[in-house]
């Protein structure tokens, strides 16, 4: 697939997979074998019917190919970018035992950009206009993210009003606060929220559910059912001296100082971003690898990736990494940091490391790291990303009476139905799951959805 | 309309003004030591101000701020009539409020002042006897004298240039009245981060717990940033979800006033900006 140049794409925010040409996405659908029982369904989390829609594809049909994908799956864009095909439908595709595997990601978010989602109602349904939202008949989501937009537009699709209430002043959910431009330009996720809306989705921004509403006067409210989908918490730290110093931050904060709030365009855009010009990053999962790439957009002169083991254990998209390295990012493994130096100020100026080494396998399969005893070494940094994962946000089973969680603060949910222990409140997403993938997010949404639309149109 | 701005008035002509805005569904909700955050345009930051007042019968709620820089420029344009863009709120802990035998000293510098009064009247309505103790450079800077007047026991006031009330600082009248013998069950403090530091030292001289609302830097309010993080007692807490109120003997002052100035260079490129050209450079 055609990229931007990477010495082009560090000085801007565009995205940098550019798409196939038509010629390459119908040279590219020829080569699936259309097969019978198809393993590439049965490694997508929402089952889209692959060779289905890469059939459409091949006979020149993406509109009808765009309501394949859309039977399944509620924002066909968003996974075609940053699914991790490599683990999912790629790695099941038959013709990955021999050859490369069909592009199915890529061909997945051709043909959704190829269809102009202005008009979804008539492509979902066949009919011209959309069905009306049964007045009566409506379905709470509390938190905008990929759960929630996918209980949202499944349910609307069957004529069941939905209200979605979301905490910040922009819906998408991680999809417009973490993921950044240039992976997932936020035009995408506004054109699929636009769809929904089409379909009769009321969005209500600046609505904190378990502070300004709450599951209960949601109930009470008549609403037939609540879905929770507040997604991740507050990140982790790693516990160490100095983590407080300025130039510290979170992945998320970095991330979301220049994804929601657009801090790359500062000054048109009010909200500030620090100007990291030695930057580390500690993680190396995708969220460590946006944030390291963002600060290298942003001019930092040099970004390193701190992570205690080795390249192959690095739990981030193998297409990102290529990616980053291209950037000029440096992966300084078998490091650990163990503390923080700042300025009488109050600034980071540099951290010290722990040099480590690999282990035997832990239970998980990976290497355990181990410290190398008395070698350690310091990097001059003035700033520093913290992306070491996140915690369960405890607002809603806090303010939810009974509201039944796992022992890390989760809330639990029967797999099957995705309710929780309260009658028609169902939880998905991240805030069950723990930090996962859009796609499985989506999955949990699709799973609720189904149990909902199941009663309410008995 | 939703937010719209139903009275305005300019408390500190230029620097310091309240806004009464309709907000049911916050009002509704809105405990005291709660706060909301806003934006006033669409390119605009999301900034956190205190709820001094919620009338949840009229929808209402009130907020004061102090004119420092870019957002709060802006946010003093908007007029009567005219909307905030997003506003999302109650957000934070409310103020721990119940019943005491001894008084509740509520301390309240500068635009604060105004804060502390939503907890000074919480603690008015629990049937607590209050003294509020407020301060300012000079007169012309002093918040809400009346308004404490309605639901403080005694209110005590400080300038620093003596042109109303004592001369000299809060802490002064605070050490007369821990002093004075009657027994003080709590102390709350809200201001600036200098006041709160040495209103918390002179609580921890006199053994009386001084609970303060801390002004940290914030970013979605709602508990996945970790922008607003404080050290307390040596434990990293996070201020919008944790706070904002916290155990003064035991918050790392010197590092938050710190942190406040992570952004100060920008903070002033964005100010000097929207002063020169007095609009907001909203591209959309
Ligand atoms: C930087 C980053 C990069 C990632 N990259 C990838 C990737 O490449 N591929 C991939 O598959 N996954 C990726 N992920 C993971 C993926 O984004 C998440 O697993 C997914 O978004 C979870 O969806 P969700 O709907 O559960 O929650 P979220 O997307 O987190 O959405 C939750 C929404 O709820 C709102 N909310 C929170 N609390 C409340 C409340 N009390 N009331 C109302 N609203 C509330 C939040 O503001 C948010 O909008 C990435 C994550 C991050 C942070
Ligand atoms: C819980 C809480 C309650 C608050 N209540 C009030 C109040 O009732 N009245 C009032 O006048 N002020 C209050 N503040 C402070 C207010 O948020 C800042 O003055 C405001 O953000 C300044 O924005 P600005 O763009 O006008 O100025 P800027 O030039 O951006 O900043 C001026 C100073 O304000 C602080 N600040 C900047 N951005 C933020 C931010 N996003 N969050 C917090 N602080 C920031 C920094 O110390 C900065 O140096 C409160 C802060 C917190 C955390
Ligand atoms: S949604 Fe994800 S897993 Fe499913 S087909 Fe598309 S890219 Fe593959
Ligand atoms: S497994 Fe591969 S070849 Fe077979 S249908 Fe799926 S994508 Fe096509
Ligand atoms: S402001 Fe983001 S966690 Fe508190």
């Amino acid at each position: 697939m055609p990229e931007q140049p990477p010495k082009e794409r560090v000085s801007n925010f565009r995205e940098v997979a550019l798409g196939y040409a038509p010629d390459m996405a119908l040279a590219e659908a020829a080569r699936c074998l259309r097969c019978k029982k198809p393993a590439c369904v049965a490694g997508c989390p929402v089952g889209i019917d692959i060779p289905g829609f890469i059939a459409a594809l091949a006979d020149g049909d993406p509109r009808r190919a765009y309501a394949v994908i859309r039977q399944t799956n509620s924002l066909p864009a968003v996974c075609g970018r940053v699914c991790p095909q490599e683990t999912q439908c790629e790695q099941a595709c038959v013709l990955g035992k021999k050859h490369e595997p069909v592009a199915i990601g890529r061909l997945e978010r051709y043909v959704a950009d190829a269809f102009l989602a202005d008009d979804a109602c008539e492509e979902l349904t066949g009919a011209p206009a959309c069905p009306a939202g049964l007045e009566d008949v409506r379905v709470a989501c509390i938190g905008a993210g990929p759960a929630s937009l996918t209980v949202a537009g499944t349910l609307a699709a069957r004529g069941i009003g939905v209200d979605v209430y979301e905490a910040l002043h922009e819906p998408g959910g991680v999809l417009v606060y973490g993921i950044p431009e240039f992976r997932l330009p936020k035009a995408v996720v506004g054109r699929e929220v636009a769809a929904m809306r089409g379909l009769g989705v009321r969005f209500f921004t600046n609505w904190v559910g378990g502070r300004t509403v709450t599951v209960p006067e949601l109930l009470a409210k008549g609403y037939r059912a609540v879905f929770i989908g507040v997604g991740a918490g507050l990140p982790t730290f790693l516990n160490i001296p100095g983590e407080n110093l300025i130039g510290v931050f979170s992945a998320n904060e970095y991330l979301t100082r220049v994804n929601l709030g657009r801090a790359y365009a500062f000054p048109d855009w009010d909200t500030p971003v620090y100007p990291g010009k030695r930057v580390v990053v500690f993680g190396a999962g995708n969220v460590a690898l946006d944030a390291a790439r963002t600060a290298a957009r942003l001019g930092a002169q040099r970004v390193a990736i701190v992570y205690r083991r080795t390249e192959n254990e690095m739990p981030a998209r193998r297409e990102e990494i290529h990616h980053a390295k291209e950037e000029g990012i440096e992966l300084f493994c078998l490091h650990a940091p163990l503390s923080f130096t700042g300025d009488a100020n109050g600034r980071l100026v540099s951290v010290l490391l722990q040099k480590m080494r690999l282990g035997e396998p832990d239970d998980s399969g990976r290497c355990r790291p181990l410290a190398c005893e008395g070698e350690y070494c310091e990097l001059a940094t003035d700033m520093a990303v913290v992306a070491v994962g996140t915690r369960a946000n405890p607002l809603l089973p806090r303010t939810t009476p009974g509201l039944a969680t796992n022992r890390w603060g989760y809330i639990g949910v029967d797999e099957e139905t995705g309710e929780t222990n309260i009658p028609n409140v169902f939880a998905g997403g991240d805030i069950v799951t723990g930090a996962a993938t859009v796609i499985s997010a989506m999955g949990a949404g699709r799973r609720a959805a189904a149990t909902i639309a199941g009663r309410l149109l008995a | 309309m939703a937010n719209t701005i139903l009275r305005k008035r300019r408390l500190i002509p230029g620097q310091t003004s309240e806004l009464v805005i309709d907000a049911p569904h916050v009002a509704a909700k809105a405990r005291p030591g709660n706060f909301v955050i806003l934006r006033v345009c669409p390119t605009g930051e999301r900034i956190p101000l205190t709820i001094a007042d919620a009338d949840a019968d009229a929808g209402t709620i009130t907020l004061v701020y102090l004119v420092l820089g870019k957002t709060t420029a802006h946010l003093d344009t908007l007029e009567e009539g005219e909307a905030i863009l997003d506003l999302c709120g109650p957000l934070g802990q409310p103020t721990h409020i119940r019943p005491h035998d001894g008084l509740v000293l509520c301390v309240g510098g500068g635009t604060g002042i105004a804060a502390m009064h939503h907890i000074a009247k919480g603690h008015h309505q629990a049937g607590n006897r209050v003294t509020g103790i407020i301060g300012a450079r000079t007169r012309g800077l002093l918040l809400f004298e009346a308004e404490l007047a309605a639901v403080c026991d005694t209110v005590l006031v400080a300038t620093d240039d003596g042109s109303h009330g004592r001369k000299g600082l809060v802490t002064h009248l605070l050490e007369e009245c821990l002093g004075d013998g009657s027994p003080v069950a709590e102390i709350v403090a809200v201001g600036p981060v200098p006041m709160m530091a040495a209103v918390s030292e002179v609580a921890g001289r006199f053994g009386v717990p001084c609970l303060v609302s801390l002004n940290s830097i914030m970013l979605d309010g709602i508990g996945m940033c970790g922008a607003c993080r404080v050290s307390v007692g040596g434990e990293t807490r996070f201020a919008c979800v944790d706070g904002p109120e916290f155990d003064g003997g035991l918050v790392d002052f010197k590092e938050l006033a710190q942190r406040l100035t992570a952004f100060r260079p920008m903070e002033q490129q964005s100010y000097a900006e929207f002063q020169q050209h007095h609009v907001c450079r909203c591209a959309n």
